[in-house]
């Protein structure tokens, strides 16, 4: 029985799923609509099985006394100190609230030099990819070469049809490769969620015995 | 009491009709006072007397049905051009509608006159409903066609216009199934290799040598996504062979469902290894949600505890290559897999195997090599197959179509769903 319910529910909340596509009917729409809200407060429930595993994992780590436990004080103050300032100010999401304050002077800066990072992890990645020791790399060199260019005004400047170049190389090979893979990508998706649903792929739920 | 709004429309629109005949005979006798520098007013007033002296003529054959493949409450109307169309002094069509084929019209709404065809959504289901479309001047003038109905909207069991996608799950279904039972009965199924898979064995090897652990990130999608679902099969072999080799698996997570299904699928691998003790809740973690915060938890984790081996499956977004350069970085072998197509060439660059797509889907079988499974991915290979000779076909009919070779790309109403 702890293998036949979760199989018999998956089955027939996926072949619901499926079959709500193919009917317009309000009382399939709105039971549709319904279960989309459900997951809405389900993962409201499910933050709180987060939290409550990222405390304990860092409380055990302080326990410990792991090497790396300074971040885990970090961690849990922050998370803590944040949902003090959240019950300090009645209004924390309103501008000048310490909440919001700490939000946007700590969390958004940080996020923010996160992601500047991806301009030096690109450049150097870039640097890797293009060096031509295959005829691949060869090939992907010279594309990559006509694409920047293409890209920038001096690329017009250096030959009149490098943009058109570059708008081919994007538009047909590139393309055609992307829609390939995508095809691929929508087949492959639908197997596996008919797979599930049949019960033939069980590895979600530990394995097929 | 007819179209209320309508008639007060038309009265309005009347008034001013009369003023710009007053204005127009005024304009015309003052010509006669000053012939020689009046005669061009007098050809623009007497083409405005035309103008306001003719009728305006009502749209023609106006039908209003059930609109098709809907939830109900709605109508579609389509109506034949008013004769002044190409008049140029059109506005547009103004919709009435009512429950009564005498009375009670109000305005439903208004098309630009160009438009022959509108949608009256809103209204109640099997409520008989009359309607009248009216021709709209550019003066506001209005000409109000014939009644026409009752015509009823009501919600259908069945979007016909889905009918193509139908098909194509069930030839789906039934190649699945065909070649599920073919594995069942013991027949041989050919699966080409692929490298990223062969080599899982020899990366958890590796970091079982080196002692170091193994890193396993599903991406920050949540559960609800195919590739995070696959990500999550691929998780239960990995977990397999960490809890026979004896070692360590960190799973950080971006989402708590997800987190959750991993841990169980964590703890269940380790139970069919006989290792159910191995296990460990603070190795499968929740980190965060945010995307860059839960990028900086896993360069931490990844530069602190320097993983062996470093595994990528499911769907990932801009923090791809910032995660795959820092396990570079550390010399981790790295295995990526997923059907974010963006991200493809990132992976590509900075790991050392890469699953493109569909090889993500098919990761879960040809680990486990269960002879079902394999039979899935045959069925799937063989729709893919089918679906590339049905797609080479419509290429050529519409090129064939395109340059006038045939005269219709009678392929193209197959690809249009509703």
């Amino acid at each position: 029985m702890r293998r036949q319910i979760p199989l018999a529910l998956c089955f027939i909340a996926g072949l619901f799923m499926a079959v709500q596509y193919f009917i317009p009917h309000p009382a399939v729409q709105n039971t549709y609509e319904l279960l989309l809200g459900w997951l809405q407060t389900l993962l409201a429930f499910a933050f709180l099985l987060g939290t409550v595993s990222l405390i304990r994992m860092h409380f055990h780590k302080i326990r410990n006394r792991a090497d790396d436990r300074a971040f885990s004080w970090v961690t849990l103050l922050g998370l803590l100190g944040m949902i003090g300032l959240g019950f300090i100010h009645p209004q924390h999401q309103l501008p000048g609230s310490p909440f919001n304050l700490m939000f946007l002077n700590v969390q958004v800066p940080i996020e923010a030099t996160m992601f500047s990072l991806l301009a030096f992890y690109i450049a150097s990645a870039a640097f890797r990819a293009f060096r031509a020791r295959t005829l691949e790399a060869t090939l992907l060199l010279i594309a990559a070469c006509i694409v920047m260019l293409g890209r920038v005004p001096i690329g017009d400047l250096i030959h009149e049809s490098i943009p058109a170049a570059t708008q081919w190389i994007l538009n047909v090979p590139n393309l055609a490769a992307k829609r390939g893979v995508m095809i691929g990508v929508g087949l492959g998706m639908m197997a596996t969620a008919l797979k599930i649903m049949l019960g033939i792929e069980r590895a979600w739920m530990g394995g097929s015995d | 009491m007819l179209a209320d709004r309508g008639l007060a429309r038309v009265g309005r629109s009347g008034m001013g009709s009369v003023a710009i005949v007053v204005i127009a005979v005024a304009l015309f006798l003052c010509a006669g006072v000053a012939p020689a520098q009046q005669t061009g007013d007098v050809e623009t007033a007497e083409t405005m007397v035309e103008e306001a002296l003719q009728p305006l003529m009502p749209p023609t054959a106006v039908t209003a049905v059930d609109t098709p493949n809907d939830r109900g409450s709605a109508i579609s109307l389509t109506w034949e051009h008013s004769p002044d169309h190409e008049s140029g002094t059109l506005l547009g069509y103004s919709v009435y509608r009512s429950d009564n084929p005498d009375t009670g019209f109000v305005f439903a709404g208004r098309v630009p006159y160009v438009q022959n065809h509108y949608r009256d959504s809103g209204i109640g289901n099997n409520e008989p409903t009359y309607y009248r479309v009216a021709t709209v001047a550019l003066d506001g003038r209005e000409a109000l066609s014939e009644t026409f109905g009752p015509a009823e909207a009501f919600p259908q069991w069945f979007n016909g216009a889905r009918v193509n996608v139908l098909i194509a799950v069930v030839v789906f279904v039934v190649a699945i199934i065909y070649f599920v039972n073919a594995a069942k009965s013991g027949k041989d199924l050919f699966i080409r290799r692929l490298a990223g898979l062969d080599e899982m064995d020899n990366a958890v090897g590796r970091a079982t040598e080196m002692g170091k652990p193994i890193l396993y990130i599903t991406g920050l999608s949540t559960i609800s996504d195919v590739a995070t679902i696959a990500g999550i099969n691929i998780l239960g072999e990995v977990a397999k062979k960490t809890a026979e080799y004896n070692t360590k698996l960190i799973v950080p997570c971006a989402d708590p469902i997800v987190m959750a299904v991993e841990q169980e699928v964590v703890k269940e691998a380790y139970a069919k290894a006989g290792r159910p003790d191995a296990y460990s809740e603070d190795d499968v973690f929740y980190l965060t949600r945010s995307q860059f915060a839960y990028v900086a938890g896993v360069n931490g984790i990844t530069v602190r505890q320097r993983p062996a081996t470093i595994l990528y499956m499911g769907m990932f977004f801009a923090e791809s290559l910032v995660l795959a350069e820092t396990g570079a970085s550390i010399g981790a072998i790295q295995i990526a897999g997923t059907d974010a197509v963006t991200q493809l060439p990132f992976f590509i660059t900075s790991c050392d195997y890469t699953l493109i797509g569909e090889e993500l889907y098919a990761a879960s079988a040809y680990l486990s090599r269960e002879p079902i499974l394999l039979g899935g991915l045959k069925g799937q290979d063989t729709v893919k197959f089918i679906a590339g000779v049905f797609l080479i076909v419509a290429v050529v009919v519409a090129t064939l179509a395109a340059t006038g070779v045939i005269e219709t790309n009678f392929m193209a109403p197959l690809f249009v769903t509703g």
